[in-house]
Formats: structure tokens, C-alpha cells, sequence
């Protein structure tokens, strides 16, 4: 085909015949995105791994190789191991707190009901809006003197207005106001992951569950917490890479304070890199969120080739 | 449907207390934005004040707060059209390339996507100042940005183009347009909800970006949204809790609002690209 097309026809012709083939036309279209994200994912990613290599300082990309030193010296240090420690215990608890209620939340909503709309729009609010804003309203919610909920405890009698909790100052509580907001802001996320996995579930399933005499509970159990349970595990992975790499909501309610209890990798990071000047080690420490990052692609290439077969 | 009410009444029984929990928080800053600023420390006037503008007038006079919205406006339009630029035919390439490889690429690139700013914005840093040149200028953030919001919609895209039936292009084929043809002429335009959708939804990544928007941009003017409000108007000696509390309502309700208007579309498009 190629032959006749080149032997018998004008240079245009040619052209627009290669332009026809189906194999280059996708090539072509395709090649754009794959150069950008390789230049400003790809060449980061290796220079930040080769950073972490180097004892680079502020103002310069290269500097002398330091082999693991970067990273030995992170696993020596207490304040390090305590991030790791404070990442595990942020996105775990936050994540649980997040399926469990945004579960529930998405059953609400699968079918339509009068006043539907706005209680979607109120239950989306927190993802919908900023978050590095929305965090800064927690930090007026955490207000020593004037937090809200320290107002409402003492309207309802639990705690003594001379001796109020003081949410973001005190290392216990500090941990779990972040993890408070975090799960706050990541609930309604979870909830559109539920409502779009449960919307592509066949109505047949459903109606063949009813006319076998499945009901309540026990259709829960045995059809619809089975099918669903891929679709938790999406929402648990996104959950997952959104919380351990992000770095808003400690960043702007604690910054890794008090006494570094709410450090984690990202504030440490940004505190060594940025703030001390330190890239090589900040890349190093940035680092350790790797393996986190690998094991959710590895479970979501699991998922995708498991919704192949089916 | 059976059990009409029984659904209606678990419904409302999950849906209406979760909502005030998740939206408490908005009902609060709106209230303490309309507060003067001398009571907001008042255990005693929780409800009893006049309600004030003064607030906001702060907001929009004495601060560079509508420099920052103009800042992030700028942001995100050219971020959106350097996006659609180059995810429009990528998600269509993708969408039509049929068997493994176009699958395999697809969920690649969606992989790319979860590549966390956290772990790139060091080694960015210094290819910003060093090599582009471009520290301290809202361009640094148009450049990097991309590498966020193209994946993104590329998925989203890639699920609505695999909704538009082939045999609508081989129509075409067949009346003489060419592939590029038929796709500037038949694909766009009836996916232009879908395109919209990703409009929506990069421009609401890019309006909620922070780690390289701290790192990159370090005087006031140049400032978005999202850095400025927390740095000038909380590290500065002025302290104004109901005019911060209207800084973030003012963006944050419109956002919402239109992210749920084009949450079933949303929808469509992300499952239109994992379950098909």
C-alpha cells in the first residue's frame, strides 16, 4: 500500500497518506504530553534523587558526592524518625476515619431525594474549597483564646473555662487537630471516589440480588460490600498518596511544632531544603516517601488489570 | 422503587448530620467575617453583634488581595490552555488506540499524576533560578504547573472520548474528512461538556496548589491566592481574623458551587477511563 501511495502520487499526497495512518496520527498526538511530563516529572525525579546524593546547598544544583551519607545521617536523626513516625500515624488513622464515613455518606446519596443537591453541595464543600485557605480558618477554629469548640465544651459543661485544651500548642493534641482536618478535607473526596465506583456497578446486579431474596443487611454483606470493595481500595490508595506526600495542613496549622510532635517528611523536608538551605539532605528526606508511592502504584496496576478481566 | 421511604429516611439520617459537621466549619467563618473585629475574642456576643462590612472593605483596600486573585486567575488561564493544548489529543489518541497499548500508556500517564510536588519542588527549585530564570515571576508556576493538570486530563478526557462511538468518525471518513478533520469537527464539538469539565477541574487544581507556589514566588505582589492569605495575612503585625475568614469564603464558595455543578460529568469522565 505504502508503495503504490509513494510511487504514484505527488509529494502532498504522500503526506496526507501518512498523515491517514493510524500509528503515526497517534504518535503524534500523544508525543507532546509524554516530552512535558518527562521534562517536569521525569528530569525532577532523577535530579531529586540524584541531590540526595550530593551535599548541594541553597543556590546551586550540583555539589560534592556524598554517597548515602544524606541518608544515614537522616536515620540517625531523632527529629527524622519521629516524621516517619508522625507521616504513618497522620495517614493511617486520618484514612480509616475517611472510608469508614465516607462510605456511609455515599449510600446516602446514590439515589435522588428531595434536597439532594444541597446536602451534596454542603458534604463537598471541604474538597471543593482551597485547602491552604481552609486550613487558615483552623487556625482561628484552634484559637487558644477564642476557639469554637472549646466555646461549645464549655456550653455543655466539659471543659472548665479557666483550664481550656489548647488544641494546636500542646504536643497530644496538636497530632490530633491536624489528623481532625485532614480527615475533614479528605471525606468528600473519598465520598465522589465511592459515588463514581458505585455508579458503574450494573443495575442487573442489584435486581438479581432482589429477586433471590436478598435484603437489608444481608445484601450488604453478601453483594454490594464485595463489589464495592475495589472501590474502597481506590479511594484508600488516593487517600493514601494524598495524605503522606501533602504538606499543607501541617504546614500552615503546626509547621511541624510544638517540639516537633506533628513533624512529618513533607514539613522536614521543606524545613531543611528551603528553609536551612540543606537541598541534598531535604531531597534525601523527601526520599523516604518513595516506598510509600511505589507500594500504592503497585496496588493500583493490581486493580486496573483486575477491572480488565471482569 | 421498594422502600421508598425507608432509603429516604437513611438517607436523611446519614446525609443531614454529616453535612453540618463537614460545612460547620464555612457557617463559622462566614459568621466571624461579618463580626467586628473587637468581638471576635467574646465568649459572651457568640450571636448578639452588628453585623459588619468593614471586613471585607479591609480586605479589598488595605491588602493585595485582589492582586492575588488577579494573580491566580492568570495562573490558572494559561495553565488551562497549555493544558488543553496538549491532554486534548493525547486523551483522544489514547482513547482510540484499541487493545494494550493504548490501556497501558493511559494508566502511565495517570500515573504520573501521583508524582507529589513534595517530592519535586527542591530539584525545581533550582532548575526555576538557575536554568529558566525565572524566580520570583508567575511564569515559574504556568511552567510547572502542567506537569499536574496534564495527566489529570488527559484520564478525564480519555473517558470521554471513549463515550463518543466510533462509527460517528467513520461517518465521516466516509464523506471524505479526513482523521484530523473528523476530529476538529465531530469530536470536539459534541464533547465540549466533557472539555468543560476539565476546565473546571484544572483550574480548581491550579487555584489549590501550594508547595511550589511557596517555594517559587517570594515577594507580596506576586503572590497567589492560596500563599498569600496565609503568609501576609497572618505573618503580618495586622491580625484580622473576620477579614482573613472572608478572604477564604470569598473563592471558596463559587469554587464549590461550580465543582458541584459538574460533579456528574466528573464522574462520567474518571470511571469512563478505569471501568471501560
Amino acid at each position: 500500500m505504502t508503495a503504490v501511495a509513494a510511487a504514484g502520487g505527488s509529494r502532498r499526497t504522500r503526506l496526507r497518506y501518512i498523515a491517514e495512518r493510524r500509528g503515526f496520527l497517534a504518535t503524534l498526538l500523544i508525543s507532546p504530553a509524554v516530552l512535558f511530563i518527562l521534562a517536569l516529572v521525569g528530569v525532577p525525579l532523577v535530579l531529586a534523587v540524584y541531590l540526595s546524593f550530593t551535599d548541594a546547598q541553597a543556590g546551586s544544583l550540583t555539589g560534592k558526592w556524598v554517597g548515602l551519607a544524606n541518608f544515614r545521617n537522616a536515620l540517625h536523626d531523632p527529629i527524622f524518625r519521629g516524621a516517619l513516625w508522625h507521616t504513618f500515624l497522620f495517614t493511617v488513622i486520618s484514612q480509616i476515619v475517611v472510608i469508614f464515613c465516607a462510605g456511609l455518606i455515599a449510600h446516602a446519596f446514590i439515589r435522588n431525594f428531595r434536597g439532594r443537591w444541597a446536602l451534596r453541595f454542603f458534604v463537598l464543600l471541604p474538597w471543593a474549597a482551597p485547602i491552604a485557605l481552609t486550613a487558615i480558618g483552623f487556625l482561628w477554629f484552634y484559637d487558644p483564646q477564642a476557639s469554637i469548640f472549646n466555646w461549645f465544651l464549655i456550653k455543655l459543661h466539659i471543659v472548665d473555662p479557666s483550664h481550656l485544651p489548647n488544641w494546636l500548642g500542646t504536643p497530644k493534641a496538636a497530632m490530633s487537630s491536624i489528623i481532625t482536618v485532614q480527615a475533614w478535607r479528605t471525606i468528600p473526596f473519598a465520598v465522589v471516589i465511592f459515588l463514581a465506583g458505585i455508579s458503574s456497578i450494573p443495575q442487573e446486579v442489584d435486581d438479581a440480588a432482589a429477586i433471590d431474596g436478598a435484603t437489608g443487611l444481608k445484601k450488604f454483606w453478601y453483594v454490594s460490600l464485595p463489589l464495592q470493595l475495589p472501590i474502597a481500595m481506590v479511594a484508600i490508595l488516593f487517600g493514601i498518596v494524598f495524605t503522606a506526600t501533602d504538606m499543607v495542613v501541617p504546614f500552615i496549622l503546626t509547621n511541624g511544632g510544638p517540639f516537633n510532635s506533628t513533624q512529618v517528611l513533607t514539613t522536614y523536608a521543606f524545613q531543611t531544603g528551603i528553609n536551612a538551605g540543606n537541598i541534598g539532605e531535604g531531597a534525601a528526606i523527601a526520599l523516604f516517601m518513595l516506598p510509600v508511592l511505589a507500594l500504592v502504584v503497585i496496588g493500583m496496576l493490581v486493580f486496573a488489570r483486575r477491572a480488565e478481566v471482569t | 422503587m421498594k422502600s421508598g421511604w425507608r432509603y429516604n429516611a437513611f438517607s436523611y439520617g446519614i446525609a443531614i448530620p454529616f453535612a453540618i459537621v463537614l460545612a460547620f466549619p464555612f457557617f463559622w467563618m462566614a459568621v466571624t467575617s461579618f463580626k467586628p473585629e473587637a468581638q471576635v475574642y467574646d465568649r459572651t456576643k457568640v450571636w448578639s453583634f452588628h453585623p459588619t462590612l468593614a471586613n471585607y472593605g479591609f480586605l479589598f483596600h488595605q491588602t493585595d488581595y485582589l492582586r492575588w486573585i488577579r494573580n491566580s486567575c492568570f495562573v490558572g488561564g494559561m495553565v488551562v490552555l497549555i493544558t488543553l493544548v496538549v491532554a486534548l489529543p493525547a486523551g483522544y489518541a489514547l482513547a482510540r488506540l484499541s487493545g494494550r497499548v493504548g490501556r497501558t500508556m493511559g494508566v502511565a500517564i495517570f500515573l504520573t499524576y501521583l508524582v507529589p510536588p513534595t517530592l519535586l519542588f527542591l530539584p525545581l527549585s533550582r532548575v526555576i533560578a538557575q536554568y529558566l530564570h525565572l524566580s520570583d515571576r508567575l511564569w515559574a508556576l504556568v511552567v510547572v504547573y502542567p506537569s499536574f493538570t496534564i495527566p489529570f486530563a488527559i484520564w478525564l478526557l480519555m473517558g470521554f472520548f471513549k463515550t463518543i462511538p466510533q462509527e460517528l468518525e467513520d461517518a465521516a471518513l466516509v464523506d471524505g474528512c479526513s482523521r484530523l478533520g473528523s476530529l476538529v469537527r465531530i469530536v470536539f464539538p459534541i464533547s465540549i461538556p466533557g472539555i468543560l469539565t476539565v476546565v473546571i477541574f484544572t483550574f480548581s487544581l491550579v487555584l489549590n496548589e501550594f508547595v511550589y507556589a511557596i517555594t517559587f514566588i517570594s515577594s507580596s505582589t506576586n503572590r497567589t491566592l492560596t500563599v498569600g492569605v496565609p503568609t501576609d495575612l497572618i505573618r503580618g503585625d495586622l491580625f484580622n481574623w473576620p477579614g482573613i475568614m472572608a478572604a477564604i469564603l470569598i473563592p471558596s464558595i463559587p469554587l464549590a458551587l461550580v465543582y458541584n455543578a459538574f460533579l456528574n460529568r466528573f464522574i462520567a469522565g474518571f470511571t469512563g477511563g478505569a471501568f471501560r
